[in-house]
């Protein structure tokens, strides 16, 4: 699962992959979340992005598109430690 | 996915999931800084900083067949999610010819849309089939 990524002191980073990837910081706040909103739609594809993850002992880059053929089931959680 | 550092899922892996759960997190705990890949997603919550309860069930095509989102005070119910997951494959596997009804489990009655169907569901399905 994913290539293992080396812990510097810069927090690793990902984030959406294709025409957007390297827009966000270009486009207005508003415009990104409602152009955003309409990307999430049942029978359509899951956006694609990377991402540093923490997997049983090591540190590794995991990106959506690598599950390809599998079920998946993507959590998104308040945060770490917060009780729920 | 979380708006943690890799750094301090390691540190709850450790110090609290590991208790939960023998041998810890068995995925892979996502960081999403900036809460870049939740704004995609339509999960972050841009006033408080953070990624609302945001669950999505992915096809092994990559198209998203279901999700659900809660505000963060109410957790989710996992029986659900797995009996969602157990209704979408079966329904892949038939290749569209079979829907799950309300309520539906694995081993209890699927239907077969087709003419013969329209106005007859009342004669196949039950009400009380839904809390079963």
């Amino acid at each position: 699962m994913g290539k293992e990524i080396k812990a510097g002191c810069a927090r690793p980073t990902g984030g959406p992959v294709g025409e957007k990837a390297d827009t966000p910081q270009e486009t207005p706040k508003h415009a990104t979340s409602k152009e955003v909103k309409a990307m999430i739609t049942v029978g359509k594809k899951a956006p694609d992005f990377t991402a540093p993850a923490y997997h049983k002992g090591k540190f590794v880059s995991v990106q959506l598109s690598e599950f390809l053929g599998k079920w998946v089931v993507l959590c998104f959680y308040p945060g770490d430690f917060t009780f729920v | 996915m979380s708006v943690d550092s890799v750094f301090v899922h390691k540190m709850w892996d450790d110090h609290e999931l590991s208790r939960m759960v023998k041998g810890g997190a068995p995925f892979p705990m996502l960081s999403d800084g900036g809460g870049r890949v939740g704004s995609v997603y339509g999960v972050y919550l841009e006033d408080a900083g953070v990624e609302a309860r945001g669950r999505f069930l992915i096809d092994p095509d990559g198209v998203i067949q279901g999700f659900e989102v809660l505000t963060p005070p109410v957790g989710r119910n996992v029986g659900e999610t797995i009996r969602q997951i157990q209704a979408f494959q079966h329904v892949r596997k038939s290749k569209g010819t079979e829907a799950t009804p309300s309520g539906w489990k694995p081993g209890k009655l699927t239907l077969k849309p087709g003419p013969g169907l329209v106005g007859k569901v009342w004669e196949v399905w039950k009400t009380k089939m839904a809390f079963d």
